[in-house]
């Protein structure tokens, strides 16, 4: 089995564009903070289910920037609806990563639907994201991540992923989180006290 | 002019582009406006937590925008709204057609209804209830300033009186 931080950092080695990254509550974003803190990264405190619509609503603002949404299995069934929106609107700039251990691991290790039922691609495809596959292994999902724009709509990549929790937990300081994000998207206000 | 071409060209002289919603009976014309208007990005999302992220995301990418929604659908986002717009200090625009008041039919809607202020105000985040043609314009330019100016979402509830709300036809 893969597992997330090591995938987390072989997307983050990369991401040379800097492609924006939303990355979902928990794990998720503990792990890509683990893996270097970039300026386009985004990091959920909270709103469970939400990486992929934030991540949709960066691809829509900045349309030639990369936007990659990295989001637990947990996370994702709670809000599959979003999937086929995305599928309608068809981002060509937008990719989505889950990382599925088949359970809620950070609350205590519940079994997911995924654990032994449903599966994440199909249900991505059935949504209508043509661009949703299986990751087989390391060297598969970086074969994967680099082909992500050749099907010329949104793509899905999912991975089976060991029991391992994050490595570290990020700064819990959401306005900052916020306001290094839109400075590393170029938004940011700016001005002296960004010196 | 009506109220909602009112209303939509008070979005427009705001830079409000983006608008995410599940529909509404009563906010058709508001949402066939955004649709006849190039200048609109609309975009119908499944659930309303869904339409906040989407409007989160997009004003930290530059493009403002909003969700339109009813009464009940606020009642899906008060944890969008506390764990993601209100710390992170994102001036989403919520526009919420009021159901549930002024000869509502359906107690459902009466019941989500009533949760509706009392959450903005436990979250102490700004609403404006929108009641007529002649001050609309003004409250909602000024709500919508402030929300972008001070970081902070905003509601902006459309009122029976404003949108002739829901009636049940051939009441017994
Ligand atoms: C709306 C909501 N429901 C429940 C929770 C509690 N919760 C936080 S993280 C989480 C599990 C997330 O699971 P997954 O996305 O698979 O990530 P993992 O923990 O496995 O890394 C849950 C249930 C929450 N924060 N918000």
């Amino acid at each position: 089995m893969m597992n997330r931080g090591d995938l987390t950092k072989r997307l983050v080695a990369k991401l040379t564009h800097d492609e924006a990254v939303v990355a979902g509550i928990g794990n998720t974003n503990f792990d890509l903070y683990v893996a270097g803190h970039r300026p386009q990264n985004f990091y959920m405190l909270g709103s469970m289910g939400l990486a992929c619509p934030i991540a949709l609503g960066v691809a829509l603002a900045q349309p030639e920037r990369g936007v990659i949404a990295l989001e637990g299995d947990g996370s994702i069934l709670m809000n599959l609806g979003c999937l086929g929106t995305i599928a309608q609107i068809k981002p060509r700039n937008l990719t989505i990563i889950i990382m599925d251990n088949g359970t809620y691991q950070i609350t205590g290790n519940q079994p997911t639907a995924t654990k032994e039922t449903s599966d994440i691609v199909k249900i991505a495809q059935g949504a209508g994201i043509g661009g949703s596959v299986w990751a087989r292994d390391e060297k598969h999902f970086d074969e994967l991540i680099a082909r992500r724009f050749e099907y010329g709509g949104p793509s899905l990549i999912a991975a089976k992923i060991d029991d391992k929790p994050a490595a570290g937990q990020t700064v819990r300081d959401p306005a900052l989180i916020r306001s290094r994000f839109m400075r590393g998207l170029g938004t940011g206000r700016g001005g002296a006290l960004d010196a | 002019m009506t109220w909602s071409d009112v209303f939509l060209n008070t979005l427009k002289e705001n830079g409000v582009r983006l608008v995410t919603y599940v529909p509404d009976n009563v906010l058709t014309p508001l949402l066939d406006g955004v649709a006849a208007d190039n200048y609109f990005m609309p975009v119908c999302a499944t659930r309303e937590d869904e339409a906040v992220g989407m409007a989160a995301g997009a004003w930290m990418g530059g493009l403002r925008g909003c969700v339109m929604m009813q009464t009940s659908g606020f009642g899906t986002i008060p944890n969008a709204i506390a764990s993601l717009l209100v710390p992170y200090q994102i001036p989403a625009i919520l526009i919420v057609s009021e159901r549930g008041a002024l000869g509502e039919f359906n107690s459902g809607q009466v019941m989500v209804a009533r949760t509706m202020r009392p959450v903005l105000d436990a979250l102490a985040m700004a609403h404006h209830t929108l009641t007529d043609e002649k001050t609309m314009p003004f409250i909602a330019d000024r709500a919508i300033k402030q929300a972008v100016a001070t970081q902070s979402p905003v509601a902006l509830i459309l009122s029976p009186l404003l949108t002739g709300g829901k009636v049940l036809k051939n009441a017994p």
